[in-house]
């Protein structure tokens, strides 16, 4: 009977090997993968039960964790709640975590690998390692003068450096308080969620980045200029047709102006003049003669259509694909089915800015750690080159006219040069329009983007312009960075 | 026959210094748990550890002094493996309740069930000289196994917990008789199998080049296949009659040393199961969340348990410092999840490896015996163990789809300890006899006794 018992002993091994095999699957090779299921209670426990670190905005914490006497043992903190929400995002014990928040959560909760050295000497002693802290490139400044130029408006405005693509403000409305989010008192936390989610306006949305996304009205026309100039046939001077309507292939209505008027005289008018009063039907026969496919490629190399990452995920803007001649009419006017995000507005505004180049937008400037060494920070990097620097100057002069004397004139600061552009955006019949304005300053030396969209007019509602409620903000926010 | 004239070493010695060590790892582990989750040294340690060390060196003293040949290292190892159980349940209470620092709730009757399973084992040791004595009651055997297979089915004392009817009880007391049941089986199967070998083994005719047995040969088989689908049926128990039938065919494939038993066995079992997946819903759930256990809308049982093992990674959280508690079933189907995400995947390969070393050493008895009934029975008891850790713990690690089995000496339950005690003793008294010097042996059986009709 040996030998089938040695037989035995060798299926037994066989069994034992294979508990072996797989629980060093399960607890070695495929660890993070189950560690990072979302809703895994233990990874969430794990992370309150020691220092997460902090979010700070030029050295001040805007998220930091304090301690408590609760099993949670920290509890997280937004000093200034509902100003850097959009940035921040939220920590919550049930309902997970946003923004940055969620974008670094590896970093802040000292989970990453890229940790595990600086924490060697923590882990040795048997203290609980910390955190690393995350800084912003939002400036206190900036993001304080576009939320109260927002004010209690549903919209959002987003600021870039041109010159690196640094986010300098990001302010969404309405918001809310992530505190209310992060509170110990589960309870509290699933009934705020519960009205935040039934709030009108969607507070929990960053508009700036996602949402349902909003038609760019006339700010597009600088993609549809952009395309004209660099298909070398055009220049800022060349003549558009410019009437009071424009009569659309198939179509019974035709496309009229806002004015109602005529762009010049004998219904001719130059591009750069077009663009500074805003003429709609001078670019929509423009898009029409350019062709669907130059218009869109140029949005493309603007952006459109790409998912970024800031760390949080940006909705891609869109251009619709297969027009006729009188859908791309309206979408070379940023209407039909044209989309974008605020931040993908802005990003138009600061290619044209930074001499034809855009580059990667990015919230965090760089990661440190407890003793404030930096562990990585954020290099500026170029996304896409979408138009010559010869096109981006003859751009630059014809925005700078639309602020010195077309429908921008709102957002002209004191001695400063301001490019810009406005665009009101029709919605739905009997909604107000979403007004627009974007552009930079100062016009020699950009230092700051801007993109403001206010939804259904603001406070303004039916008479609202894109120059009347949109340019204003957008001056506040950058007079805030090239104002004395 | 040889006479053997120099005495073996007893290696009593060697198992009081792994006894000790085992004693020490326990002591150690409690008070690391004390001191992780109370943040002080548990207030109980001292009559705690004075108790443990007694019942062990009571164990090992009696061992001395009864089967002084045993297997030194069957009893250090299932002392440490009952002491890690009762630490870890201890925590889990610790976590689930305030206490006043003092032992209570599962803890507490997993410590009193401990003392009785090895109270139980010690008095076998003492009532049993000669394990070869158990073949007396072949079919007495076989009845109390299936009566206490049965008896959950029973009215009033049957009790359905959890889907399973597997337990009976009275009043506060519930009780798991397939524990029990599994050693009186095996006791039946060694002892029938035995007396039957060469029926089995060698009568019989060829179909499809497949040696068959005769059909009134093959009736105990049929009844085992059937008492163990009647247990998936009635009691919708699959890991139990997984257990019974594993260990059946194994057995009756080292009394015959034919082949042929293991093809129609694999082939039946795996009838049995598709015919289970074909009519019971609860085993097809347990088949598609085994698939995928991130499966939305039915348990995720397996799924938290999977997640508390990746969050003890390869050196775990430390006693005390993870949350198994999120795991339903914490303390007994899926304590080894709880080991594995406290201790890590260090920790639960030395304690695979643990088992892993009692069923060799019980194997090793049964090469090492001397009667075909000793082979047979220790095999089949070490074989159980084996496929009983290898159900439970392979459920738990997705090797296999989840079944109820308690882990050994771990999981909470007095039944469990109960019979897995008495496992230990058989394979000490089956040791003991293995090892013993020919001449001190009180009229050993060879070779050719096996065969022959004790009564």
């Amino acid at each position: 009977m040996n030998t089938p018992i040695r037989r035995l002993s060798v299926v037994v091994m066989a069994m034992f090997a294979a508990l072996l095999i797989a629980s060093t699957m399960i607890q070695f090779v495929q660890a993070k993968e189950y560690n990072d299921k979302p809703g895994n209670r233990r990874t969430l426990l794990a992370s309150y039960a020691k220092e997460r670190g902090s979010i700070l905005v030029e050295g001040n914490a805007v998220a930091t964790s304090t301690p408590t006497d609760n099993d949670f043992k920290w509890l997280r903190t937004y000093p200034k709640g509902t100003q850097y929400a959009a940035a921040t995002g939220y920590f919550s014990f049930t309902y997970g975590t946003s923004g940055v928040e969620r974008g670094y959560n590896d970093m802040l909760s000292g989970s990453s690998d890229k940790l595990f050295y600086r924490q060697l000497p923590d882990i040795l002693t048997g203290k609980q390692p910390q955190g690393a802290s995350v800084e912003l490139t939002l400036r206190a400044k900036v993001q304080d003068a576009a939320r109260k130029a927002l004010g209690n408006q549903r919209g959002a405005v987003v600021a870039l450096d041109p010159k690196t693509g640094a986010i300098l403000a990001m302010v969404t409305s309405p918001t809310y308080d992530p505190n209310q989010l992060a509170s110990h008192n589960l309870n509290a936390v699933q009934a705020n969620w519960k009205r935040l989610l039934a709030a009108p306006g969607q507070p929990l949305v960053n508009r700036t980045i996602s949402g349902n996304l909003y038609p760019p009205g006339s700010t597009f026309k600088l993609v549809t200029a952009a395309a004209a100039l660099s298909s070398g046939k055009y220049q800022p001077d060349s003549e558009l047709e410019g009437p009071a309507a424009l009569k659309l292939p198939g179509v019974t209505k035709p496309l009229p102006n806002i004015t109602g008027q005529s762009c010049g005289p004998d219904d001719k008018v130059s591009m750069k003049d077009a663009l500074k009063i805003s003429c709609n039907t001078a670019f929509a026969s423009l898009g029409m003669d350019l062709g669907q496919d130059t218009v869109r490629e140029q949005a493309v190399k603007f952006g459109f259509g790409q998912e970024l990452t800031i760390p949080m995920t940006v909705s891609p803007s869109r251009f619709p694909s297969d027009l006729g001649q009188a859908q791309l009419a309206q979408s070379a006017i940023g209407q039909y089915d044209v989309r974008v995000t605020p931040l993908q507005v802005a990003m138009i505004s600061a290619a044209i800015a930074n001499g034809g180049k855009v580059m990667r937008p990015y919230l965090v400037q760089n990661v440190k750690d407890k003793s404030l060494d930096v562990i990585s920070s954020t290099d500026p990097s170029q996304l896409s080159t979408p138009i010559s620097g010869d096109v981006a100057n003859q751009l630059k002069d014809m925005m700078k006219t639309v602020v010195d004397s077309g429908t921008g004139r709102l957002a002209q600061i004191p001695n400063v040069e301001v490019a810009g552009k406005t665009g009101t955006a029709e919605t739905a019949p009997g909604v107000n329009a979403d007004v627009w304005f974007t552009g930079f300053a100062p016009v020699n030396d950009p230092k700051i983007a801007v993109a403001v969209v206010v939804e259904n007019g603001g406070t303004a509602g039916q008479e609202a312009s894109g120059g009347s409620v949109a340019a204003p903000i957008a001056r506040q926010v950058m007079e805030a960075v090239v104002g004395q | 026959m040889n006479t053997v004239t120099a005495h073996p070493s007893t290696r009593r010695g060697t198992e009081l210094v792994l006894l000790i060590f085992a004693i020490a790892v326990v002591l150690l582990a409690y008070a690391n748990v004390g001191l992780a989750v109370d943040g002080a040294l548990p207030v109980d340690i001292i009559p705690m550890g004075i108790g443990f060390i007694a019942i062990a060196v009571t164990f090992h003293l009696v061992l001395r002094w009864k089967a002084a040949y045993a297997d030194p290292t069957l009893l250090p190892i299932a002392t440490l493996l009952n002491g890690l159980g009762l630490v870890m349940i201890r925590r889990l209470d610790l976590n689930s309740s305030a206490t006043n620092g003092l032992l209570e709730g599962s803890a507490l009757r997993q410590l009193i069930w401990s003392a009785v399973a090895v109270g139980a084992a010690i008095t076998l040791l003492f009532v049993l000289p000669d394990h070869r004595r158990l073949r007396r009651y072949t079919f007495t055997f076989a009845l109390a196994g299936i009566i206490l297979l049965m008896m959950p089915l029973l009215p009033v004392i049957g009790r359905n917990i959890n889907g399973n009817r597997i337990w009976i009880g009275l009043g506060p007391f519930s009780f798991q008789p397939s524990e029990l049941a599994k050693i009186a089986v095996t006791i039946f199967f060694a002892s029938y199998l035995v007396q039957t070998r060469d029926a089995l083994s060698l009568v019989g005719k060829r179909v499809l080049g497949l040696p068959l047995p005769r059909a009134r040969d093959l009736g105990p088989i049929i009844g085992a296949w059937l008492a163990s689908l009647a247990v998936l049926v009635f009691e919708s128990d699959l890991g139990t009659s997984l257990l019974f039938f594993g260990v059946f065919v194994a057995m009756i494939y080292i009394a015959t040393e034919r082949r042929s038993w293991i093809i129609i066995g694999l082939t039946m079992f795996l009838v049995g199961c598709y015919t289970a997946y074909l009519l019971f819903a609860h085993f097809r759930v347990r088949v598609t969340l085994w698939l995928d256990p991130f499966t939305q809308g039915l348990s995720d049982q397996v799924a938290k348990g999977l997640m508390g093992m990746a969050s003890g990674g390869l050196t775990g959280t430390g006693l005390g410092q993870g949350h198994p508690e999120i795991t339903y079933f914490a303390n007994s189907d899926y304590i080894i999840a709880s080991f594995g995400e406290e201790l890590g995947l260090v920790g639960l390969m030395a304690i695979l490896l643990l088992y892993g070393l009692f069923v060799e050493r019980g194997l090793r008895t049964a090469l090492a015996a001397r009667d075909g009934f000793g082979k047979l029975l220790a095999s089949g008891l070490a074989f159980s163990m084996a496929l009983q850790c290898f159900v439970v713990i392979g459920g738990v690690t997705r090797v296999i789809p989840l079944t109820g089995l308690t882990t050994p000496f771990l999981a909470a339950g007095g039944s469990s300890l109960l019979a897995n005690w008495i496992i230990v003793a058989l394979l000490l008294r089956i040791s003991d006899q293995a090892r013993r010097p020919m001449f001190e042996s009180s009229a050993m059986a060879d070779e050719m006794t096996q065969v022959v009709k004790i009564r």
